[in-house]
């Protein structure tokens, strides 16, 4: 029991103490903003900020990184939990705290789900393509389940961007879709890892499956930046990215608060979809079980 | 490598009646894209370029599966592999045969485009080298993928889910390309274009070759 306890400490304390640092960081920049409290060591606040979001980030490809998929679901229990917390809060903020927009209305809330979605989603495809890059050099079968959950996860969050683009484009354009470069990326990247998805259902033998798959996510990530920049120059309509400065921090406060909060939560999601990946592996690649026992529990 | 390419020509050569269906396949679904917009002969013209390189992409996918599905019977790749030659130069080999015959198939079809939709253009070297450059980014990861694809079930509907999507880039840049140069460039457009679509080329060309050796070993 102490072993295990131990070997459970050893590997999450570092992962921890860095979420506890974005978690005492995230709260001080809140509090300073609202009440015009400082906590922050005398630290810029957007100084804080950034550590906050580091921290955060850091700790969570620590968790992802010292996780044993197969053994136990830990890790992204704590991140599960972290995450609920960070989106309740995030939401609250945005829904009820943060004033509606000048020229956009309640629509612009969706802001608050769709930019961290759309942060998230590309982080969950990077996610994928390290996992392809490190099982291609080190056969390491963990990151053949991560690489199929992040794709997973990355497909599901893709669409959900896809959706959530198109119910804001529709008060806000007056049109369900539009041919503009970080849309059509979207879809096209969606595209490309249904694909990558659909090869692994349909491969067999598991060592193939896995280097195919690695070989398929690196050739779709590296098009990320090709189909960006030919759709960009084919058509373009989108808003231009706000950067914190020129958006005043009643906005970008939920937002970042539900931007870590879908990053714990992806993250989590990636671990478990990875842990159902290499369990299933783990009895594909068990030896079947005796002809003789079988026949032994049928008499 | 040349042996490879060789070995790649003569085998096309001997199934050249393969080239004459997946040609007419073309042709004909530039015929049906036709009935799709209606016979008003501006419109049809305008996306004559679109229309081309559709074809040329749907026939492309055909022409792709059959390239290794001789390397399928008779366990043909794994002997191919021991051969004391890099997977690459089989790759190559693979790839450029493939390019050629790509090619050829996009000569054949822009007449039938020049007949069907009225699109014809004097700049026949420079739509020629469109033609090379965009067949190319068909090509490389299109033999990639259908060195894993052949192996597998269902790979008619498996080579077109994986590629159609990566392609997206190539096939924009070859369409705008094709039109600049059919319908005029007024914008000088021209240059920028060609120069992602040989980036794209450049970059596939070199990936699925360093890639490929992982793909088929066993």
């Amino acid at each position: 029991m102490s072993t295990t306890k131990s070997l459970f400490v050893r590997r999450y304390v570092p992962g921890l103490v860095l979420l506890a640092i974005g978690a005492y960081f995230g709260f001080v920049v809140a509090l300073a903003e609202f009440n015009n409290i400082n906590l922050g060591f005398g630290l810029a606040t957007g100084l804080q900020a950034a550590i906050a979001a580091i921290a955060a980030v850091a700790g969570t490809i620590s968790f992802l990184i010292v996780d044993d998929v197969e053994t136990s679901a830990k890790g992204p229990n704590i991140l599960l939990v972290a995450g609920i917390i960070c989106f309740l809060i995030g939401s609250y903020i945005g829904l009820f705290v943060a004033p509606p927009e000048q020229h956009m209305g309640e629509v612009q809330r969706i802001m608050y789900v769709h930019v961290p979605t759309a942060w998230n989603a590309l982080l969950a495809m990077t996610v994928a393509f390290a996992s392809a890059v490190v099982f291609l050099f080190k056969s390491d079968w963990k990151w053949d389940a991560v690489m199929e959950g992040s794709i997973e996860v990355g497909v599901v969050f893709a669409f959900l961007l896809c959706a959530q683009g198109s119910i804001w484009a529709k008060p806000t354009w007056n049109v369900w879709w539009d041919w503009d470069p970080r849309l059509t990326t979207t879809a096209v990247l969606l595209f490309a890892f249904l694909g990558i998805l659909a090869l692994r259902r349909f491969v067999e033998d598991p060592v193939k499956r896995g280097i195919w798959s690695s070989v398929a996510t690196i050739i779709a990530y590296v098009d990320v930046p090709i189909v960006y920049f030919s759709v960009k120059w084919w058509n373009s309509l989108h808003q231009t990215q706000s950067s914190p400065g020129t958006v005043s921090k009643q906005f970008y406060l939920p937002l970042r608060a539900n931007a870590i909060g879908i990053l714990f939560l992806m993250t989590a999601f990636i671990m478990l979809r990875a842990r159902i990946s290499a369990l299933r592996l783990k009895q594909e690649l068990a030896p079947p079980p005796l002809v003789e026992a079988q026949l032994g529990e049928v008499v | 490598m040349i042996a490879a390419l060789r070995k790649e020509l003569l085998l096309q050569w001997r199934t050249r009646a393969q080239f004459m269906a997946v040609f007419v396949f073309g042709a004909s679904a530039l015929l049906l894209f036709s009935f799709a917009v209606g016979p008003n002969a501006e419109i049809l013209r305008q996306f004559s370029a679109g229309f081309m390189w559709l074809g040329l992409l749907l026939s492309s996918t055909l022409t792709l599966a059959e390239s290794f599905h001789a390397e399928m019977e008779n366990r043909a790749l794994e002997g191919l592999l021991l051969l004391p030659v890099n997977p690459r130069t089989i790759y190559y080999g693979k790839a450029i045969a493939n390019w050629l015959q790509l090619v050829l198939l996009g000569f054949a079809l822009v007449p039938v485009m020049v007949i069907l939709y009225d699109a014809g253009t004097t700049k026949l070297p420079q739509l020629a080298l469109v033609i090379m450059l965009g067949t190319a980014g068909l090509s490389a990861p299109g033999t990639l993928y259908a060195a894993m694809t052949s192996q597998v079930r269902s790979r008619q509907t498996l080579l077109p889910l994986l590629l159609f999507p990566l392609i997206v880039p190539a096939l924009l840049a070859s369409v705008k390309l094709t039109s600049l140069i059919i319908l005029g460039d007024p914008m000088g457009q021209l240059s920028a274009w060609m120069k992602l679509l040989t980036a794209f080329d450049a970059i596939y060309w070199s990936l699925c070759g360093l890639l490929f050796d992982r793909v088929v070993e066993e």
